[in-house]
């Protein structure tokens, strides 16, 4: 170990501090050749209409992301958030009677009672993350469709609406929201007392309770803030699709989210959350597939591309060196 | 730097390029290495004779670890030759120097913890029979391998279920093959027991009958006047000295390595603790921490201010009755009712051998481990014990194992240090990054942490500096109670010495430290009481003048069992003391919790 400060300097030290370097500000990097290019070959690429086509697709996969980030960065994953979208828009027809703010309100909060559960199971009973995850992404479907019926119920309330088609400043509602999460998101990372024991909790959580942290509040809350942001998401695209279809909305919700996390450069095992990097992330999975597909390449291929792409940023990004 | 051999060399070292007799098994001559502009070694030199146990001594960065990744192949020399038995040879990977017939055992213990003892041991060399791997045969042999390095554990278990001491050892027998011709160990025993110290020294010596030579670092000095029959002290990349251990003075050793005649002051003694407990002294600067954290310290009082009320109405220690007191404390396993009382300002060693419960006990205390019994803190008792718990009510553990217990690897300095005090620097849950900076800076300046800056990683930092983080990280909750378990093993000699000095000045103001060691030295230099556990129960209580040697010895030895005279060679006692030991009669005192 005396000659650990000394070590990046040699041969294999070099490798690992390009890797270390893509890790950190790769998806950046990434995401400004790809519209470089994507702007090159179609000059509509940079048309105000594409980009709010673009922000409003990205916008849910933005906030559910956010929450992975969290949940991943205490070495751990929710499957359930997906679910819990169809959850929350399964309740905005059934309460939208009360008006439009108190079904938003009880979407949030069944989202936060969706995370209660999963972070308890994983604090509490120490049942693995991805089991208790995925055990409540099948039930919370479940229960959506129970609620709602299999069928698509149409909702028009217009403060709804408004949520998922509005802008203001030209900017989609969606996107502001997005972009107010990812600001409380970061600021919560960095400079709250709940970021900081996250980050040492997912990194060494052994020591992390030794210290006397209060490891399984800040478990559960993790899963419960991952819970909020889905049922947000929820929401607005309850209102961007005017419709509560809890058969199919936020399917595989989950595995974008992970995607963008992975592809930001949050390591999956823990103790490291990068907010803007997932931000990144999340935009580039989505201007990618968006670029093969207006340019008719077929959805096959899409998914392969984006495949390689997801193979590339775990392999950037996994565990290196002798932590 | 000057190229100008250093004034207080002793001597150049004399075998050198004139090898004497037969040739020697590893030599190492001139050899030069350096990273990137930094040299890590500038011209260093080691012979090992045959059949002989050779100490590689030096502090952090004095190259030892750089030289040991060049005899065996991690890293080629920039400079220099490497000869075994004679013939010059240029490892170019780890495998080849393991197949000229060198093993090597590294500090880190490299096993895969889900897989089992007997996997572990043959892990790329299973026994096979038609193809398959013959894991009875695995199993048996494994057994047998681990019988002579004195470990009984089920061969079938996963090794992450097995203890630190244990795991080296099954780690240690993976490297050694029989027919090694030289074994390189680089702190073998900074994780085990006394006991296992033993038996790690009969399969040193069993090695050296067979005329296997053995290069030996630790940094503890007391193992190396045991085993080692010859020295090279590596300073700033350069071999400063080679010689006989036994001709070599203790004092004379540190001082060659650190450069300067650092213990002349402490009058034969080898730790760095106050010789006089009367005379510790507190930090200088201890009124500035006290404005710091002006919250903290109101909550407490200051140590100076409960003796000023000694007498009070809570008992001797000032009000509220002793730091800690712990009674009757009791487990499945590992705990038999111990109990034992820590006056503030007051150090208690706790000492012990293998599985007589010291961790145990520290871990129980802090709710790290369920047991029954009572805890109580300035007289209050402590009713659902949690480490959470344990840090309100002003208790903090210092854990034995630094890597999985303590630091955080991939966050800072700065994080790391106020990981526990968070909630303390924070208002509304937002931390106050002005406060939080003010007082790394504090600790990092008087505990001399040694980072590049507070945003280095602590996994960057040497062993003895991620301890002075860990110490740290207690120190800014300014606690009652200290509980601190092996907290100079595996750091570098100064580095120790700073760690005791500082566990000096914490008694002095007012902390009071529960010290558990390995170290005899350290128990009886810095001590105020010893209290000795035997299989988990307390079976001696020293006070002031009784902890000496002999006495510890004597209640380590327990029920009078040979294991007592294993462990007592790991102090300088008296020669005549190992007969007295047979005619001891038992030192089980009376149960305390039961009266």
């Amino acid at each position: 170990m005396t000659a650990a400060v000394l070590e990046p300097v040699d041969g294999a030290g070099t490798r690992d501090r390009v890797l270390d370097l893509a890790q950190r500000y790769g998806v950046y990097a990434a995401l400004v050749v790809l519209i470089a290019v994507a702007t090159a070959m179609n000059s509509d690429f940079m048309s105000v209409s594409n980009w709010r086509v673009q922000l409003f697709q990205v916008a849910p996969t933005v906030l559910v992301a956010l929450g992975m980030a969290l949940v991943i960065g205490t070495e751990g994953v929710d499957l359930s958030v997906g679910a819990t979208i169809a959850l929350a828009a399964s309740i905005i027809p059934l309460y939208i009677g009360y008006g439009p703010a108190p079904a938003i309100v009880l979407a949030l909060l069944l989202g936060a009672a969706a995370g209660l559960v999963g972070g308890a199971m994983v604090a509490f009973a120490g049942v693995q993350p991805i089991v208790a995850t995925l055990s409540l992404m099948i039930g919370l479907r479940g229960l959506a469709e129970l609620m709602n019926g299999a069928a698509a119920k149409p909702v028009e309330d217009p403060s709804i609406l408004d949520l998922g088609e509005h802008g203001i400043a030209g900017v989609p509602v969606m996107a502001w929201i997005a972009l107010a999460a990812t600001g409380a998101v970061a600021y919560t990372v960095r400079r709250t007392t709940f970021g900081r024991q996250l980050v040492a909790i997912g990194d060494n959580k052994r020591a992390s309770l030794l210290a006397g942290l209060p490891v399984r509040r800040v478990l559960v809350t993790v899963y419960v803030l991952s819970g909020i942001l889905a049922a947000l998401a929820g929401v607005l695209i309850v209102g961007h699709g005017a419709e509560a279809d809890p058969a199919n909305q936020g399917l595989n919700m989950e595995l974008s989210a992970i995607t963008a996390v992975v592809v930001g450069g949050t390591p999956l095992s823990g103790g490291r959350v990068r907010v803007l990097g997932t931000v990144a992330g999340a935009m580039f999975m989505q201007l990618a597939s968006a670029v093969l597909i207006q340019h008719n390449v077929p959805t096959s291929t899409t998914q392969i591309v984006e495949a390689v792409l997801i193979c590339l940023a775990v392999y950037v990004s996994r565990e290196r060196g002798t932590r | 730097m000057p190229t100008r051999p250093d004034e207080t060399d002793p001597s150049v070292p004399p075998e050198a390029g004139a090898p004497t007799g037969a040739p020697a098994a590893l030599e190492a001559r001139e050899v030069v290495k350096s990273f990137g502009g930094v040299h890590a070694l500038r011209g260093a030199d080691l012979l090992v004779r045959p059949g002989e146990v050779h100490a590689l001594m030096g502090e952090n960065g004095a190259g030892k670890s750089t030289l040991i990744k060049l005899l065996t192949g991690v890293y080629r020399p920039d400079d220099g030759v490497i000869a075994l038995h004679g013939t010059e040879r240029a490892f170019r990977t780890p495998l080849e120097a393991q197949a000229a017939g060198i093993s090597t055992i590294y500090q880190e213990v490299n096993l895969v913890p889900m897989m089992s003892v007997a996997r572990n041991l043959f892990l790329g060399r299973e026994p096979r029979r038609r193809g398959l791997v013959d894991v009875r045969a695995m199993n048996r042999m494994s057994g047998e391998i681990l019988e002579r390095y004195g470990v009984r554990v089920d061969v079938t278990a996963p090794v992450h279920t097995l203890g630190l001491g244990a795991r080296q050892m099954v780690a240690l027998a993976r490297a050694v093959r029989l027919d090694a011709k030289v074994v390189i160990m680089d702190e073998p025993t900074s994780s085990l027991e006394p006991r296992e110290v033993q038996t790690l020294f009969g399969v040193i010596r069993t090695l050296r009958e067979q005329g296997a030579s053995v290069v030996f670092v630790s940094h503890r000095l007391d193992e190396l006047y045991e085993i080692c029959d010859r020295v090279t002290v590596l300073r700033d990349g350069r071999t400063v000295h080679t010689g006989a251990m036994a001709e070599l003075p203790r004092t004379e050793l540190v001082a060659l390595m650190l450069g300067r005649a650092l213990l002349a002051a402490h009058d034969g003694r080898v730790t760095a603790f106050a010789p006089d407990k009367a005379q510790r002294q507190a930090a200088p600067d201890d009124e500035a921490l006290g404005e710091l954290l002006p919250a903290a310290r109101r909550k407490w009082g200051r140590g100076k201010d409960r003796d000023r009320q000694a007498g009070g109405p809570g008992g001797p220690g000032g009000p509220g009755g002793p730091a800690l007191s712990i009674s009757g404390l009791t487990d499945r396993h590992r705990l038999r009712g111990v109990s034992l009382d820590v006056e503030p300002g007051e150090v208690v060693g706790l000492g012990g051998l293998l599985g007589a419960g010291r961790s145990e006990t520290a871990q129980a205390v802090i709710g790290a481990r369920p047991a029954t019994g009572a805890v109580k803190v300035g007289g209050k008792e402590i009713r659902r014990r949690s480490p959470q718990a344990a840090v309100r009510a002003g208790i903090a553990m210092l854990a034995e194992d630094r890597k999985a217990d303590g630091v955080i690897p991939g966050l800072s300095v700065r994080e790391n240090i106020v990981l526990a005090a968070l909630p303390r620097l924070s208002r509304a849950g937002i931390v106050s990054t002005a406060r939080q900076d003010r007082i790394v800076e504090f600790f990092m300046t008087r505990l001399r942490i040694k980072a590049s800056s507070p945003a280095q990683l602590v996994q960057d930092l040497s062993g003895g500096n991620q301890q002075k983080v860990l110490l740290a990280r207690w120190m800014c909750l300014n606690p009652r109670v200290l509980l601190l378990d092996e907290p100079t093993r595996g750091i570098d000699v100064g580095a120790k010495a700073e760690v005791q000095t500082i566990i000096d000045q914490l008694a002095a103001e007012g902390i009071g430290v529960l010290l558990i060691s390995s170290e005899l030295d350290e128990l009886i230099e810095g001590s105020d009481r010893v209290v000795v556990l035997h299989t988990g129960s307390v079976a001696a209580r020293l006070d002031g003048d009784e902890v000496t040697a002999p006495n510890l010895m004597r209640a380590l030895a327990g029920e009078g069992s040979d294991s007592g005279a294993e462990a007592g060679l790991e102090a300088g006692l008296e020669a005549g003391l190992e007969a007295g030991l047979e005619f001891l009669e038992p030192p089980q005192t009376a149960e305390e919790g039961a009266s």
